[in-house]
């Protein structure tokens, strides 16, 4: 039998080859979904494969590695994929957003700015914007080729038809360098905002769907929206019941069924570091009506 | 036959990976000269930054033209296609990448894929040796990537490049991209870059 | 470097654990072996084989022990195994008309050269619960067949009755969708490898979709065959095939509805399905499946899920399937507390207005 023997960073040399070649391109074209020959990687699809194929293209033994998911460090997936580098790359890793060199992210951006230097790899389920509304690969791409993204504003219009505002929370579309609309991946739009002018290199993986694609730094990224309803950041109005924080994205625990619930930062370690210097607990707080920040 | 061969990269993995980096961080910061560490002495006359690249980024699925310079060296082509794998090409238009040694007598950019509106991604990336990232023709540049602007020196250059970058960025999403190569630093000006000035 | 984490990492530990001794089992029960699985749970290593796009009895074997009888499981370790291996280039076309014969037979004609030969099958069992108390007989061994067996497309053939089987060439190497991303339109080669990689069960319902009108393409099994051929590789240093082993293939070949024009004479067209080992109920889907997606090619109308190419070719592959369905797994709660957030907006802003609805209503009347 071939005894399984595994490459620095599990991918062989040629896979890398390609994986790197695509994410010269995705940096070429900011926005534009560069297709490529995604790998089976030893986790499922759906779970981050693409990120990290990204990941694994890019990393080396200087690198200082942070992975995480819904803006932790400790969930169960997060540690997955962190051990799965440690183990094939043997690369240090690290919780804190400012030392990290290589952040990989399913569903959050760092509450702490990010930094020149450092790269940031989103997990990308549907790397599509337009899929939902046109599910055919070749008509979406024509509207891609010809920047004809009128499906995506009456879609968005629908919803403020509908509900008097845009429905939608979260993969919230941007549009790149006034050309490509894409999606952010399913972050909160909350986090849309940093994605513009970001000091940082972006890129995206989508492994089942096999495209790659980036934001270069310091681009110009702007979340669709229309004259009369502006675009809205949006996170719950309430301070995080650990480190006090009224600017971070919250999660939400319900503690009892009487409606007790606690807000918490969703970034982890954003809240530790708070925490670390001096900002202290605010206790339960009631649950309020939501209303825009 | 292996002694006719000029070294490759020691350890071709973390070679590769270094380099890549490097290649990476001069694509998405336009103008900004990045120096390649790994070295590699290849047949004249690919440099050891243009030779640095290839073995970053060619393989058997990546047809390479050569200029006229580098086609005329047969011990080039050789040591391309046993290094990296990667076809030789004749044909411009069947290139993903190309390796311009004597950047001044470029064929026109339009000579090479630019790729198509559904795939912009299947032009080709041109390698221009460059003796120097820090005398020559002054470039200044905007775009993604870039923070205001960012200026780059290089020579030698095509004489018609601001004309050619004009043009170039026209073509956006199509057109090509361009890595300048020094012996130990590369820049890049991708097809994103707006030209401001020229001096 | 180790990083202290909370909870997360211990959990998976023991969640690991656990899975170990499940899969062990009852301790006071023989392991089974991989030779077992091997000779003994054949159609499922086969099975594993052909959608693991690796052909390794051993391996397959192992990767079905590992995910404890779970096949898409073991389809996935197998192909995340095979992700990391070198490629070292492409074998010769495999000559089925060559093939060693363990079965063969035609639904379309009586007797034909080479005869139709039963074989192992579960046809004309009676599907009865059996407890085997004594070994099976061994089998009547006899002389291997020296006659020729052409394949019944090719007697067809001679005289024109079914379209020509598509000859390639070294200048047009086969298709690979493992090393080129997948784009659309796809070419038949590309379809046929995405086909022979995909879902068992998903090919099964769509071919099965056709006979029952949705795309229907009047098939007839014009041959199944199952047996031994021989692998070659062309080595370029060599200059000359070298023979690589034989492996076991089952192959179908449906004869369709025919085809015609103003400028050709109606024929008979092909559907083709052909997979590593014998999984013949796989190979017969794959071919109804790849008919079907011929329609672009030969000018039917496309209305029928399996003539659809982006939506067969999306959906086929159970290891993608698996993994995105499961994903929903994960944890999602950032983007249920923002959409918890919109809800909780819209109904405020909806409450008040069913009030002001009242209140209008009342004064009205």
């Amino acid at each position: 039998m071939n005894a399984p023997a595994y490459n620095f960073a599990y991918l062989d040399e040629q896979s890398k080859r390609m994986i790197r070649r695509a994410i010269l391109k995705a940096i070429a074209v900011p926005g534009y979904q560069v297709p490529f020959a995604s790998r089976e990687m030893p986790m499922p699809y759906g779970w981050g494969t693409g990120g990290v194929q990204v990941t694994a293209a890019i990393l080396g033994p200087h690198d200082s590695l942070k992975v995480i998911d819904q803006g932790s460090d400790d969930t169960t997936n997060a540690v997955s994929i962190r051990k799965f580098f440690a183990k094939t790359a043997g690369v240090q890793t690290t919780t804190s957003t400012l030392k990290a060199t290589v952040i990989q992210t399913r569903h959050r951006i760092p509450e702490t700015p990010l930094r020149e230097g450092q790269v940031l790899v989103f997990q990308v389920p549907i790397p599509e914007p337009l899929r939902f509304l046109e599910p055919r690969e070749t008509e979406t791409r024509r509207m891609h080729a010809l920047a004809d993204y009128g499906l995506m504003h009456v879609k968005l219009y629908e919803d403020i038809a509908q509900h008097g505002r845009i429905a939608t929370t979260y993969a919230y579309p941007v549009k790149v360098e006034e050309r490509y609309v894409m999606d952010p991946s399913p972050t909160p739009k909350f986090d849309n905002p940093k994605m513009h002018d970001c000091p940082a290199l972006q890129l995206f993986g989508a492994g089942r769907e096999k495209r790659i694609y980036a934001i270069p730094p310091y681009s110009n990224v702007v979340s669709l929206d229309f004259e009369d309803h502006p675009f809205e950041r949006y996170r719950h109005d309430g301070k995080c019941a650990l480190c006090g924080a009224v600017d971070s994205f919250l999660d939400e625990l319900i503690m009892d069924d009487h409606g007790r619930r606690m807000f918490m930062c969703s970034d982890t370690e954003y809240c530790e570091t708070r925490r670390a210097l001096g900002n202290g607990a605010q206790g339960f707080s009631k649950a309020t009506e939501a209303a825009p920040a | 036959m292996t002694t006719a061969l000029a070294l490759a990269f020691v350890d071709p993995g973390l070679s590769a990976q270094s380099s890549f980096r490097s290649i990476m961080d001069a694509m998405a910061r336009p103008g900004t000269v990045v120096s390649l560490s790994e070295q590699v002495a290849p047949p004249h006359p690919l440099s050891r930054g243009g030779a640095a690249v290839a073995l970053t980024l060619f393989d058997q699925d990546t047809p390479v033209w050569l200029d006229t310079a580098l086609a005329a060296a047969s011990d080039v082509a050789f040591w391309l296609r046993f290094h990296t794998g990667a076809p030789i090409v004749t044909d411009p238009r069947q290139a993903a990448f190309a390796i311009l040694s004597d950047p001044e007598r470029a064929p026109p950019f339009e000579a090479f894929a630019l790729g198509t509106l559904e795939y912009p991604d299947r032009s080709a990336t041109l390698i221009l040796q460059v003796d120097s990232l820090e005398r020559g023709l002054s470039l200044s540049v905007t775009g993604p990537g870039v923070k205001d602007r960012s200026t780059l020196r290089a020579m030698p250059l095509p004489p018609d490049l601001p004309q050619r970058l004009v043009t170039n960025r026209a073509l956006f999403p199509r057109g090509v991209d361009l890595l300048l190569v020094a012996n130990t630093a590369v820049a890049a000006l991708p097809r994103s870059i707006t030209l401001i000035e020229e001096s | 470097m180790y990083v202290a984490v909370k909870g997360g990492e211990r959990a998976i530990e023991n969640a690991h654990r656990l899975l170990a001794h499940e899969r062990r089992g009852d301790r006071n029960v023989p392991e089974v072996s991989l030779r077992q699985i091997s000779e003994q749970l054949t159609l499922a290593v086969d099975r594993v084989m052909t959608e693991g796009s690796i052909y390794d009895r051993e391996l397959a074997a192992l990767a079905i022990k590992q995910a404890r009888g779970d096949l898409i499981e073991a389809i996935f370790l197998l192909r995340a195994f095979r992700a990391t291996l070198p490629r070292f280039g492409s074998t010769e076309p495999v000559d089925t008309g060559e093939m060693q014969i363990r079965r063969r037979i035609s639904a379309t004609f009586k007797d034909l050269p080479g005869g139709q030969v039963l074989g192992p099958t579960f046809d004309y069992t009676h599907r009865l619960l059996e407890t085997w108390a004594d070994e099976p007989d061994e089998p009547a061994s006899g002389q291997a067949q020296s006659e020729p067996t052409p394949r019944v497309t090719d007697l067809l053939g001679v005289d024109d009755l079914i379209e020509p089987s598509p000859q390639s060439g070294p200048e047009t190497p086969a298709g690979d969708l493992t090393r080129e991303p997948l784009a659309f339109p796809a070419a038949r080669d590309v379809r046929l490898q995405n086909l022979a990689r995909g879902d068992e069960g998903f090919l099964l319902a769509l071919g099965y979709s056709t006979q029952r009108g949705y795309g229907r393409t009047h098939p007839f099994a014009g041959e199944i065959r199952l047996g031994e051929v021989e692998l070659e590789f062309f080595a370029e240093e060599a200059d000359f095939a070298l023979p690589l082993g034989r492996i076991t293939v089952t192959e179908c070949q449906m004869v369709n509805q025919f085809q015609g024009s103003g400028t050709t004479a109606p024929h008979f067209t092909r559907g083709y399905g052909l997979v590593f080992g014998h999984c013949e109920r796989k190979a017969m889907s794959m071919a109804l499946v790849d008919r079907a997606l011929r329609a672009h090619e030969l000018d039917e109308e496309i209305k029928a899920p399996a003539q659809d190419e982006e939506f067969v070719m999306s959906h086929s592959d159970n290891v993608q399937a698996t993994g995105f369905v499961e994903h929903l797994k994960l944890p999602h709660y950032v983007d249920f507390q923002a959409e918890l957030g919109l809800l909780r907006r819209l109904r405020a802003e909806f409450e008040p207005e069913q009030t002001d609805d009242a209140a209008t209503q009342e004064a009205a009347e």
